[in-house]
């Protein structure tokens, strides 16, 4: 798997899952992705590169509804509910992941730019 | 109660929903010192499936898993003092306190067990007198009212939130069976009770609340289920649930018994914190609002995470009420597929099924496929399947109002074996069973509707 690429020499693109970890759960028809950074110093990164707007390309077609976004900066940790997510949610979905508990690892793979040497 | 110094009353989780580990509530009770047991045994779903084996039975609708622990527990509680608070009561509270009753007397214990059981919660007889007088039930996730599901619905219940368990304490029960409360009132509650706060101590019922939110789900907060450094986690085979040790100013320190697997660190208890999140800055509970936005956490020893100057808010007028409602019938259906080229025969076997549902005119809300092991759990994120998989999981779901078609759909799984693709295995476990769905409805009432109701049963 490529983790890392240069974009015009400024900055690295890497996938979230080697700055954050992730835990996701259901609401309804509604899953929720905590995203935590896994050093301090990647918070800013996290807060700044993983937006709202992001998160809905990444998970375009995947989900139906919008991304809406929180901030817990004592936490390290961004929250997203991801609307439309579950095929109907709870016992109505027929999906394998119908409670939503691995959307957490789906929004790690999601590519974003980093400064230079954050990882080093 | 508080014979630790610096005064902590310790609360120990021992179910995360009914399921659990059987063995964790003896863990809990004989791995160290506690004073309360407390064990959440209500999801969202459960109370529905409690409501359907209560219309079969009337002794029957609550957690029988909690009876069983009782049975195995009752002793070592009594002689270590311990108090349990669980909502293992569901649909029927009453029964599930006197199967309590029946198992105290039988280990001869007569005189030593007395349960509280908290009602109140079930609003299902009361519900067209509610909406005739303007209660619309609305969805809160969709807005529509619940009159148009009304004439399928099956059970209906309040959540209520810490107060009724503290009355129950107050009156000197030591086991407090619950219906549909809160699970963060079942570790809240033993707090207020503790350490006195009132009912305008919103910062401490948040702190209580978040304490309770932590250990809810069980090892979920205590090394189970953690992503970060989870090779390193280890002794999960014997793993640690959480013990709450709170202090009255509404600190609290999250840890587990000595000798046990899994961990308590920043990372487990984040992960946890962040579990079915919404808001953050507002975590509405019976009780009060919670902002999480406000939690600090720090490591303080092995397996010893800090929490402290949580705020909170008032609560608010209402009560969330989870209705459960007949929506019809579904059924899920699988068949593994081999190398060579497992994902291309996986595709064109879904492609068969689906042209004979439609040749056969059956009419579906939703028919779904995945294929697992290629792309069910991260559709298209996951890229293009490795053409050489070794083998691939066709997985067909179906949902319908009607039966009929959910039953038919069953019957053409198996032909599939003989009759398409090649190198097709795993039908092991027969027809796909055809599932009745009851579904979800959340929706608030004014809180002056609802009564909780506590009484003291004695053995």
């Amino acid at each position: 798997m490529r983790t890392k690429r240069r974009v015009g020499g400024s900055a690295d693109r890497v996938p979230l899952v080697r700055l954050a970890h992730a835990r996701s759960g259901d609401k309804g028809d509604t899953a929720n992705v905590g995203l935590i950074a896994l050093e301090p110093g990647y918070y800013p990164v996290l807060v700044k590169q993983v937006t709202a707007a992001r998160v809905a390309r990444h998970f375009k077609g995947i989900i139906t509804g919008k991304v809406e976004r929180f901030e817990l900066p004592n936490l390290n940790a961004l929250n997203f509910l991801l609307h439309g997510a579950l095929g109907g949610g709870g016992t109505l979905s027929l999906k394998t992941d119908a409670q939503g508990k691995v959307f957490s690892t789906a929004l790690l793979r999601l590519e974003i730019p980093v400064p230079q040497g954050l990882l080093e | 109660m508080n014979e630790q110094p610096g005064g902590a009353t310790r609360i120990a989780c021992a179910q995360g929903f009914w399921g659990d580990w059987l063995e964790a509530p003896a863990r809990q009770v004989t791995g160290g010192p506690i004073d309360y047991l407390m064990m959440d045994y209500l999801a969202e779903v459960t109370m529905s499936i409690l409501q359907k084996q209560r219309s079969r039975d009337r002794s029957l609708g609550y957690a029988t898993d909690f009876v069983v622990a009782m049975e195995r527990l009752l002793p070592e509680i009594v002689n270590r003092s311990i108090r349990v608070t669980a909502n293992a009561g569901g649909v029927n509270p009453r029964s599930c306190a006197e199967a309590v009753i029946a198992a105290a007397r039988k280990l001869g214990l007569r005189g030593k067990v007395k349960v509280g059981v908290v009602t109140g919660d079930d609003i299902m007889t009361r519900l067209d007198d509610l909406i005739a007088r303007g209660h619309p039930f609305a969805n809160l996730d969709t807005g529509e009212p619940l009159s148009g599901v009304r004439d399928a619905v099956q059970s209906a219940n309040a959540y209520l939130g810490a107060w009724p368990v503290v009355e129950a304490l107050g009156r000197g029960a030591n086991i407090i069976v619950t219906g549909r409360v809160t699970d963060t009132g079942l570790t809240l509650g033993p707090m207020i009770h503790e350490f006195g706060w009132k009912e305008h101590d919103w910062d401490r019922l948040a702190a209580g609340t978040v304490a309770g939110h932590i250990i809810e789900c069980g090892a979920q907060c205590s090394g189970g289920n953690c992503l970060k450094d989870w090779r390193s986690i280890r002794g999960l085979e014997d793993p640690g649930y959480p013990i709450v040790e709170a202090a009255s100013d509404g600190s609290f320190v999250v840890t587990k018994h000595p000798n046990t697997g899994g961990r308590v660190s920043v990372a487990t208890v984040t992960e946890q914190l962040v579990y079915e999140m919404g808001d953050p800055r507002a975590y509405i509970t019976p009780d009060c609002i919670a902002d999480f936005t406000t939690i600090r956490l720090e490591q303080r020893g092995v397996d010893r995470v800090v929490v402290r100057d949580i705020r909170g808010r008032p609560a608010t007028d209402s009560l969330k009420v989870s209705i459960a409602y007949a929506a019809g019938y579904k059924a899920v259906g699988t068949l593994v597929y081999a190398w060579p080229e497992a994902m291309d025969k996986a595709a064109r076997a879904d492609a068969i099924l689906r042209a004979r549902l439609q040749r056969l005119g059956l009419k579906f809300e939703e028919v779904l496929t995945e294929f697992v092991g290629a792309n069910a759990t991260h559709g298209r994120l996951a890229g293009k399947p490795n053409p050489d998989i070794a083998e691939v999981q066709l997985r067909v779901g179906v949902r319908a109002q009607e039966r009929a078609p959910v039953e038919r759909f069953s019957r053409e799984i198996a032909p599939l074996v003989l009759n398409g693709p090649p190198s097709v295995t795993g039908f092991a476990g027969g027809r796909p069973k055809v599932e009745e769905i009851v579904a979800y409805w959340p929706a608030l009432i004014a809180k002056s509707e609802i009564r909780p109701v506590v009484e003291i049963l004695e053995a």
